[in-house]
């Protein structure tokens, strides 16, 4: 059985895939990959289904000692990837010898780079997801961010592997976004027009303090004032909901399934991996684009991804 | 591109009224207030939908009077999710929801376990016995769970228990923990942030991985607390 042992295990490490849908009347809220275009586009390199449990890194990533052979791509951000000294390449599949150290460094780009892995990580399944829930530890490793020593299983692939990357024309149109397009959320309609005005007219920074459950900015307060008191009600991932201070948090993959703040907008779906990808103080700035504008976008990303032609030798 | 606010809301459905919430989500609100007979009618909705799925949807965040529903948008569409919807709606007068299951839940009041009970008797006049007599008198009514899993949005509390939130949450609260705010009562299945007066704890865990149902409590239910030693408390701990 193929193994892969963590020497050193970075920031944040923990295991995931496309997280665990359908359990939102428990108020468990989805986790899986900050960044799932990364973590599908990688593990499409290495042939697995895309939804296959992979490693995320966050910031800084870990070093990794493979047992047997195996066949690994790096997704998401650079994070100064070396085979026993040899730089790897992000986007290609890339075949490890038994024995070989894998070590990852600190970020050079984005948040987190993802290493997916031939077969998959084999881990027990919570609520038939391999993510980690960090917050109420369960799911992945033991429910937690790997240490080292920890020793993760990787299940057996069978067929041969076409070593592969992903062509850059393709790429740079997956590239994380600083400009995030949103709709309006669903109390939109309560906020003063200042209040809108200010929102795409601001830059914002990331906060120190956020994580998979939320993200918090800074910037100019926004208005709260005439959206008054409401009633506490489910949070789509992504929304952007104003707290009585004005500063906005979006409620991300381990995110509170509900809650009381008004949302003035909501992030759309083919900008969500881009959160994945902020890091405390980057910029970011929102644009408010209509819901049909907002679907074109996501199924122009999904033609893309599912097409064969973004793969080359 | 203009601000339109006005088309933000979508339709209604007999008392239900539908909202966009993002490009893959859709609210239904049973009216704007916490009342009996909306959370029925959510619950109902709820049921229907739990037992004859709509292909394409993924998820469902009840609440106390919406219902947050999740969708694939590569496979639904807002109008197309609506219209199946209102054919739910139009049947709900057709669902028996299930007898409500009650559950008891232990605490030990005051001490390490309840910090802020003083405060909460110091604001309200009452003394330690009155309070911990008003919070276990009470049956709750389960109106959903969110926030963290297993958290059980509890009501109403009686009157002389009303206490707004902390000013600035806890960094982290411990398991177990019974809270207050507004007119709600909690219990924290995990250790979590939280902005909730804390006036006890149970040794009851309330969500578990190992469980068939993983969550002690569900929508719908109905609870009670019971007051117990520091003794007890620590027994029903090991057991």
């Amino acid at each position: 059985m193929t193994t892969l042992q963590v020497l050193a295990p970075g920031l944040l490490t923990t295991v995931q895939d496309l997280g665990r849908e359908g359990f939102g009347p428990l108020g468990v809220s989805p986790s899986g990959a900050a960044d799932s275009l990364s973590l599908r586009l990688g593990n499409r390199l290495v042939g697995n289904l895309e939804g296959a449990a992979a490693l995320e890194m966050t910031l800084l990533g870990g070093t990794f000692l493979f047992s047997e052979s195996a066949v690994i791509a790096l997704a998401g951000s650079d994070f100064g990837a070396t085979l026993d000294d040899t730089p790897v390449e992000l986007y290609r599949s890339v075949e490890v010898r038994a024995g070989k150290t894998l070590r990852l460094g600190p970020t050079k780009s984005g948040a987190r780079c993802y290493l997916c892995v031939r077969g998959g990580f084999d881990v027990e399944l919570f609520l038939g997801s391999a993510s980690t829930h960090l917050l109420c530890g369960l799911g992945g490793h033991e429910g937690r961010a790997l240490r080292k020593g920890d020793v993760l299983k990787i299940w057996p692939a069978s067929g041969t592997h076409q070593r592969r990357r992903i062509s850059s024309q393709v790429l740079a149109r997956f590239a994380p976004r600083k400009i995030l397009r949103v709709t309006a959320g669903p109390q939109g309609g309560c906020f003063a027009p200042g209040a809108w005005e200010l929102l795409f007219s601001s830059a914002y920074r990331v906060a120190e303090e956020s994580n998979r459950m939320g993200i918090r900015l800074q910037g100019p307060a926004i208005p709260t004032d005439s959206a008054g008191e409401m009633i506490t009600e489910g949070v789509s991932l992504g929304a952007i909901q104003i707290p009585p201070g004005g500063l906005p948090i979006i409620p991300f993959v381990e995110q509170q399934t509900t809650g009381g703040y008004p949302k003035i907008a909501n992030v759309i779906s083919a900008d969500l991996p881009s959160l994945g990808q902020l890091r405390p103080r980057d910029e970011i700035r929102f644009e408010l684009v209509g819901a049909e504008a907002a679907h074109a976008m996501l199924l122009e990303q999904e033609a893309l991804l599912a097409s064969e032609e973004m793969f080359v030798p | 591109m203009r601000y339109n606010r006005a088309a933000m809301v979508t339709s209604t459905a007999g008392g239900a009224q539908f909202q966009y919430a993002s490009d893959r989500s859709l609210l239904i609100y049973f009216g704007r207030e916490i009342k009996p007979r909306a959370h029925e009618e959510l619950r109902k909705l709820l049921c229907l939908l739990e037992r004859e799925p709509i292909v394409g949807v993924c998820n469902l965040h009840p609440a106390y009077c919406s219902l947050l529903v999740k969708f694939d948008p590569l496979r639904l569409r807002h109008e197309q999710l609506e219209a199946l919807l209102r054919e739910y709606l139009s049947r709900l007068g057709t669902v028996n929801l299930p007898d409500a299951k009650h559950v008891e839940i232990p605490v030990c009041y005051g001490g390490e376990f309840g910090p802020d009970l003083p405060g909460v008797c110091e604001l309200h006049g009452l003394t330690t016995a009155q309070a911990i007599e008003l919070h276990t008198s009470t049956e709750y009514l389960v109106y959903f769970l969110g926030f963290v899993p297993g958290f059980a949005y509890l009501g109403e509390l009686p009157p002389e228990l009303v206490t707004p939130r902390l000013d600035s949450p806890r960094r982290s609260v411990p398991l177990g923990s019974v809270g207050i705010a507004g007119n709600q009562t909690g219990v924290y299945p995990f250790a979590t942030p939280g902005g909730w007066r804390l006036i006890g704890r149970t040794p009851t865990p309330l969500f578990r991985a190992e469980r068939d149902d993983f969550s002690l409590l569900s929508i719908g239910d109905r609870v009670r607390f019971t007051a117990i030693s520091a003794e007890q408390f620590a027994e029903l701990e090991r057991a």
